[in-house]
């Protein structure tokens, strides 16, 4: 390849992972803030700036970053920098669909799906560690929200026992503080964690096509880039994400809010320190499903809880099947104009996606809205007069025990 | 299934996961307790010592937590 086109692919790269960076945080904000937006602890935007600058201050706090991509998933020797651009095209796509579905689901096992479905499209089925990929992604997928759901519901099944009797406006003014502290690590925890991923691309990259040494750190261009690109995407705030965890699965009040996110902050950081890597989103919306399983008398919206299930089952096909695809495209054109096609042809997507989003906007201003308006009394008493049919009055047995209690 | 789930770790995990992040709360909540619970103010509504200096402890140890949770993703132990 030339010079000019290889420093240009390189360029292409860096700026692919630094897009996934941006998502990265967009996506994840909704984990370590969700709650505290929802229990009005903090304002929306203070909850995003102060998680912005946490991952910032987070991304630069410790370095050990290593150059690897997918390790024990996807055979080393494959990886070339095509790989990584179709993955990281997987990576950014999912998490933008998911994003527009407001469906919270792991950043990293997009993009661990994007780069294993680029491997495969690059070098076949002996390319992947399929060992590796089951008991390092997939299992490890169902059994982070079952552990987060039961940290969760025993904290708070014992926070709202001890404090049953407390005045509730004395609740919320003490628990706002542990709350704000809680989400606070868990937003630095995600800075460390995950701006390290890509810093570790990027470096792959540089070392790839020879602009650093091999034995090389990280340049200083390189950790300020990942930190601000992923504090920029926090700030901006996947509110999309953030209104499905903090009002969508349950209706949250501060102490479960508080108990939702020590326990998140505690089996993150438990799960890396024993090497057991369990993704941060998966752990912490188990934990806010927990906070709603311990609360007597709050109730689970188990069908939004499904679909994210559902979700985070298919994150890696998903992917995959775009870094396959983005893998395939750029073979077919071909060298490195084919990276830039994949690279105009994410660009055209991602465009798509954020026109779409445009038509039912959600942000700052409505993330807190009532997630299903409950229909009152009036409303079905005049719907079914207007259509002359006494049937509609009588939803269901759960219906009409709405409608007693509404009337008290 | 032995060879797909690292059984030891997650056992490690779901038992300092309970302590730490099932523990951490309900302390945080004894405080809440001791300040504002029932009784917690005489008939001027001030707290007493005792019941401060009770507070103070639950609310330090959770605090001294967060703070040795953040020199250990520092330390880069995570």
């Amino acid at each position: 390849m030339e010079p000019v086109t290889e420093s240009l692919l390189l360029l292409v790269v860096v700026a692919t992972a630094l897009a996934f960076d941006f998502t990265n945080g967009f996506h994840d904000t909704g984990n370590a803030m969700a709650t505290s937006i929802a229990t009005r602890a903090l304002k929306p935007k203070q909850a995003v700036l102060l998680s912005a600058s946490l991952n910032l201050v987070g991304a630069f706090l410790s370095l050990t970053v290593a150059a690897t991509i997918a390790t024990g998933i996807v055979d080393a020797d494959v990886v070339t920098l095509g790989v990584v651009l179709a993955g990281l095209a997987g990576g950014i796509i999912w998490n933008l669909v998911t994003w527009l579905l407001g469906l919270p689901s792991s950043s990293s096992h997009a993009l661990i799906g994007g780069v294993v479905g680029a491997v495969l499209a690059a070098a076949g089925a002996q390319g992947v560690l399929w060992d590796g990929l089951i008991s390092k992604v997939l299992i490890p997928a169902l059994i982070a929200p079952i552990v987060a759901i039961a940290v969760a519901s025993v904290g708070t099944r014992l926070v709202t026992r001890f404090t049953r009797d407390v005045e509730q406006d004395s609740n919320d003014r003490l628990f706002r503080w542990g709350q704000i502290g809680s989400a606070s690590l868990v937003s630095l925890a995600h800075g460390t964690n995950d701006a390290q991923k890509s810093m570790g691309i990027i470096l792959l990259a540089l070392i790839a096509a020879g602009a650093v040494p091999e034995d090389s750190g990280v340049p200083f261009w390189v950790i300020l880039s990942c930190a601000l690109a992923m504090a920029l995407g926090t700030y901006l705030g996947g509110w999309r994400v953030i209104r499905t965890l903090g009002k969508g699965l349950v209706e949250l009040e501060s102490r479960q809010g508080m108990a939702a996110e020590t326990s998140s902050a505690a089996v993150i950081l438990l799960s890396s320190h024993f090497g057991y890597s369990l993704s941060t989103t998966h752990v912490a919306t188990g934990s806010i499903l927990g906070s709603g399983v311990g609360m007597k008398g709050a109730s689970v919206r188990w069908s939004v809880a499904g679909r994210m299930f559902l979700a985070w089952l298919i994150t890696v096909p998903c992917a995959g099947l775009v870094g396959a695809a983005a893998y395939g495209l750029g073979a077919v054109v071909g060298g490195g104009v084919g990276s830039f096609v994949v690279f105009g042809a994410l660009i055209a997507v991602s465009g798509a996606i954020w026109y779409m989003s445009k038509k039912e906007p959600v942000g700052h201003h409505n993330v807190n809205d009532e997630w299903a308006p409950q229909e009152d009394n009036e409303s079905i008493l005049a719907e079914s007069v207007v259509d002359h049919n006494m049937k509609l009055m009588r939803v269901s047995k759960k219906g009409k025990r709405r409608k007693v209690k509404g009337m008290r | 299934m032995s060879q797909y789930i690292e059984w030891d770790a997650l056992g490690n995990i779901v038992l300092w996961g309970l302590i730490v992040g099932a523990g951490l709360p309900t302390l945080f909540a004894l405080g809440v307790r001791a300040v504002e619970g029932p009784g917690a103010r005489d008939e001027e509504g001030h707290i007493p010592t005792f019941r401060k200096i009770l507070g103070g402890l639950c609310f330090g140890i959770a605090a001294l937590a967060v703070v040795g949770a953040i020199a250990y993703i520092a330390a880069g132990g995570h």
